[in-house]
């Protein structure tokens, strides 16, 4: 198809603004799927995202739309993660379009994600169709959130559509405002391959799918081609477009979104943002925005039992086929022994991560707290990037701590201002500025340490604005904090894997509240077990398990035999789970306290 | 050739009305209820009695519940010809349970004349502001009234259970309750801690426990003063005159085969724990089908029987007879589990010589550890 009538966009929201609806509505009336096929074949979101409610990411569809033109349109949607952990993956995807339809909720107006999506798709020069959805709701204020466009977007509120995705009321005028407003791509079939990977997907028969925008040249089957990332080469098998599946064809043009396999066998050799090119007439440089998608969060994990170490580690190898982000390394743990220190994007990344080892692959883990990357400067000079407490130098080796920064969106009702200024300041930020958005809502913006986020920032920021305010944030990089390492001692031995890295001047309350909570985690055993918070030999906290004393069935009789066996059997099976420190039996939720103390 | 059969057990499912702490398999007494149930046990009673094997006698008879005395003399009498059609070892201990509430002179003389020999009376507590909290249906004074007529109607060995760690009881009436106890000069008491057990009304509750200190005060008070008494303890929770040992819960904690008739019941024959059928409707309808009201059945393996075996006798204050368990098992208990044993022994809750294994006093409150220690690993 001639570039001319092709058209790349994307849908960008916050969280329940109704994108998913959106997309399920334009499928429809494209009458590309029905309702039933799009449930299997296209919003293929794993159980986890629907009971979630997020949808992590969909699969792109090719749509034909015949406009009033009486022209037939090809429409690429092409779907953007919906979480701040996968920024990069949006603002890849977003690379691959021309077009933008952003989705605000007409009872709720423009939110953190709204803002952070919006300028990211103005960062690309994409067109963007301001959509007011949800009109049907008797809350509903379009005008409202026209104005709010308006002033805090600045783009023309008057050109917004409004719709229900919901009853399908306006959607065919969106479907028209695509074909009119957005631009079509530009880029010369004869000039040399480059193509944009958007999305990779592992396929056991056929390696690494990757979904490709092809920018300028074309692409066939037989062709050969270059990664730029690692200038690896290999012969195309097959191109395809998304329709029903996978549907191949001949070749792929300049504007054409769709896939290629070319027996790729890792993940990592095509990665998302990579630049594809004609191994025999490459381009010069490669498609702007590549980065290399470092770890932001880290935690250790562990079988529960220690014969599910290989079934953990091959369980994580199958993950990482399909997820490129995901690292890890094997990881040595006096408490909890041999497992795997592992890497993710963010913490919805890591517990999506987990989960899908329990459900998917049904290893049983157990995840230590977890913690950003610190750069450590050695008084040697030597620069380390370190992802565990365990692997923090000795004080007398360190000259400095820095931890990643993050510059956080807040926006909230504007009473509720205090409040978030409040909880940023407990959690270190630092203010950076304030801006109304109307009358009654403002824009807050505080740089603050990535790992108070990684807590329970954004609970407590929903509890403290009774679920007003919205978040989003953008990562900074290093700066230097005065950062200690707190260990925690069981009965006198130190467990490695309860130490955290903390902020100097709150050692001694998380301390103390990290030992209190442990101490209604463990439960008495036969002697007394001391649970000590302490940086270096200096203990900042103690509390004491006290000794079981009493644990015994008053009446045991003939016909109690039985049924007390079983409870007997039910507290023998509690045990074997917990871990065996010393001779203290810890369990598993204690190594998760640390999360539960701010 | 007489021989020692398995002890007999009946189980009646009836109360005035359920305490609120009692997690046991009874209900109200209605009468066409109590009619079925009689003439289901007399059925269940035939069953087993046409394959009774010639010469065998039970060792003891035990009568419980519910509230066996909640029926009325005809239908307790009935029962009692149940309990009466097993042939007895001579001079076997034969126990009736009964609620001070429930107990009239004519029930008395009818226990008398069957040969019941000894009476178990649950009185709990003799403050009558913690009976009414317990929901018992007495006072402390209709407690004493029935242990009067028991003693009058010639029965000379007499027990009362006794209940501590209740919320809101004092130490000093818990003293005042054992004093009371003591008063009467029984044979045997019972004390029992009070467990908060999941499905009854103080769990529905959500009744604050009584503080583990004065739970164990009230246990060591037990102790001393029953002991001063000349009551010894035997077994975790109960104390008895010299020779007034409840012969049948022994059969218990020794592991010994007995047969459990009525609904709820257990038995435990030729190795197999079974139990009967929980609801008594269900009950009666299995056995006017004519089946056997068997809920459950398990076959205890050698290595169950083992466990069982040692957790059992360990609620003894004699412990675990060595010879007794090599006899049974062909070795050695500690040849059997010398981890378990080390381990309990270094921690000061067990204590071994060469005739017996046995709790030590810091053991005996944590019964439930030690025999988490000696329970097999791959349970089903």
């Amino acid at each position: 198809m001639d570039t001319a009538h092709i058209r790349n966009f994307c849908i960008i929201a916050h969280i329940d603004h109704g994108k998913s609806t959106l997309a399920d509505r334009i499928l429809e009336q494209t009458g590309a799927f029905s309702a039933r096929e799009m449930q299997e074949q296209v919003l293929d979101q794993m159980d986890l995202e629907r009971e979630r409610g997020i949808t992590i990411k969909l699969t792109p569809v090719r749509l034909t739309y015949r406009a009033n033109d009486g022209q037939e349109y090809e429409y690429n949607l092409i779907d953007t993660p919906g979480h701040v952990d996968f920024s990069y993956e949006v603002s890849r995807s977003l690379a691959a379009c021309e077009g933008a339809l952003l989705v605000v909720d007409a009872t709720q107006g423009i939110e953190a994600q709204t803002l952070a999506n919006a300028y990211l798709a103005l960062e690309h020069n994409l067109t963007i169709i301001p959509i007011i959805n949800k009109i049907d709701l008797p809350s509903a204020n379009p005008d409202m959130v026209k104005k709010e466009i308006e002033d805090v977007l600045g783009l023309d509120g008057d050109s917004a559509l409004l719709c229900s995705a919901k009853t399908g009321e306006g959607v065919e005028a969106i479907l028209q405002a695509i074909a009119e407003q957005i631009p079509p791509p530009q880029g010369k079939e004869e000039d040399p391959l480059a193509a944009l990977i958007f999305d990779s997907k592992f396929d056991s028969y056929r390696g690494v799918i990757a979904y490709i925008r092809i920018m300028q040249g074309t692409i066939k089957a037989g062709q050969n081609i270059r990664l730029w990332a690692t200038g690896k080469e290999y012969e195309v098998d097959e191109v395809g477009v998304f329709g029903r599946g996978l549907v191949p064809v001949p070749v792929l043009g300049p504007g054409e979104v769709g896939y290629l396999s070319a027996s790729i066998k890792n993940i990592k050799d095509a990665r998302v943002g990579d630049t594809i090119t004609d191994a025999d007439r490459p381009v010069a440089k490669p498609l702007p925005g590549y980065r290399h998608l470092r770890p932001m969060v880290y935690c250790g994990l562990y079988p529960q039992e220690a014969s599910d170490y290989n079934l953990l580690r091959e369980s994580l190898e199958k993950l990482q086929l399909n997820d490129a982000a995901l690292v890890f390394e094997p990881e040595t743990s006096t408490a909890l022994g041999f497992g795997f220190r592992c890497g993710f994007l963010g913490l919805l990344h890591m517990e999506i991560v987990q989960e899908r080892l329990e459900r998917e692959f049904g290893v049983h883990i157990i995840a230590t707290a977890p913690n950003v990357v610190y750069e450590v400067t050695k008084t040697d000079g030597e620069v380390l990037q370190v992802d565990s407490p365990a692997k923090l130098p000795p004080p007398t080796e360190i000259e400095s701590l820095a931890e990643p920064f993050v510059r956080a969106t807040i926006i909230v009702p504007s009473e509720f201002i205090g409040a978030v200024m409040e909880l940023s300041q407990e959690k270190r930020g630092i203010y950076h500025n304030m801006e109304y958005l109307d009358e009654s809502r403002v824009l807050i913006t505080y740089d603050l340490p990535l790992s108070e986020i990684i807590f329970d920032f954004f609970d407590q920021l929903k509890s403290r604005t009774r679920g007003y305010a919205s978040l989003d944030y953008d990562y900074l990089g290093h700066r230097a904090s005065d950062l200690v390492k707190l260990d925690i001692l069981i009965n006198g031995e130190p467990v490695d894997a309860l130490s955290i890295i903390v902020h100097s001047e709150r050692a001694q309350y998380q301390g103390r509240k990290l030992v209190e909570r442990l101490r209604s985690l463990i439960p008495r055993q036969l002697f007394d077990v001391p649970i000590q918070a302490t940086i270096g030999s200096r203990v900042l906290a103690r509390e004491t398990v006290k000794a079981l004393r009493k644990d015994v069935l008053a009446k045991c009789y003939g016909g109690d035999v039985t049924r007390k066996r079983k409870l007997l059997e039910k507290q023998k099976e509690g045990k074997k789970r917990m871990k065996q420190v010393g001779n203290v039996e810890i369990p598993q939720e204690a190594f998760m306290a640390v999360l539960k103390v701010k | 050739m007489m021989s020692q059969g398995p002890a007999l057990y009946i189980h009646v499912p009836f109360c005035v009305r359920k305490c609120y702490y009692c997690d046991f398999a009874s209900q109200p007494y209605t009468s066409p209820m109590a009619e079925g149930y009689v003439s289901a046990l007399e059925q269940e009673a035939e069953h087993y009695l046409t394959s009774w094997p010639q010469g065998q006698e039970v060792p003891s008879v035990y009568i419980g519940g519910g509230t066996p005395t909640v029926l009325t003399p005809q239908e307790l009498e009935r029962v009692l010809q149940v309990a009466a059609a097993f042939p007895r070892v001579a001079g076997a201990e034969w126990t009736v349970e009964a609620n001070p509430g429930t107990l009239t002179k004519t029930k008395l003389a009818l226990l008398k004349a069957a040969g019941v020999n000894r009476l178990s009376l649950g009185v709990q507590s003799f403050d009558d502001d913690l009976l009414v909290f317990l929901g018992r249906i007495h006072t402390a004074s209709e407690a004493k009234t029935a242990w009067d007529q028991a003693r009058r109607a010639g029965f000379d060995n007499l027990s009362l259970d006794l209940m501590y760690a209740i919320p809101g009881q004092s130490l000093k009436l818990w003293r005042q309750t054992l004093q009371e106890a003591l008063a009467l000069a029984p044979e045997h008491i019972s004390t029992y801690s009070l467990m908060i057990e999941e499905g009854t009304e103080f769990a529905r509750r959500a009744l604050e426990p009584c503080p583990e200190e004065l739970d164990l005060a009230q246990y060591r008070e037990a102790q001393t003063r029953l002991e001063q008494a000349g009551l010894s303890q035997y077994e975790i929770s109960n104390f008895a005159r010299p020779g007034y040992a409840c012969q049948h819960n022994l059969v218990y904690w020794h592991n010994e085969p007995y047969l459990g008739l009525g609904p709820a019941a257990t038995s435990y024959l030729a190795g197999e724990r079974r139990t009967n059928i929980r609801d008594t409707i269900s009950y009666v309808d299995s056995l006017g089908q004519g089946c056997l009201p068997i809920a459950e059945r398990e076959l205890a393996t050698p290595e169950l029987a083992q466990a069982e075996t040692v957790i059992l006798a360990l609620r003894l204050r004699e412990g675990l007879s060595r010879p007794r368990f090599a006899r049974q098992f062909g070795r050695d208990v500690y040849a059997v589990f010398p981890q378990a044993i080390d381990r309990l022994m270094a921690l000061g809750l067990v204590t071994m010589d060469e005739f017996s294994l046995s709790l030590t006093a810091k053991g005996l409150l944590l019964a439930n550890q030690v025999a988490l220690e000696f329970l097999p690993n791959n349970f089903s």
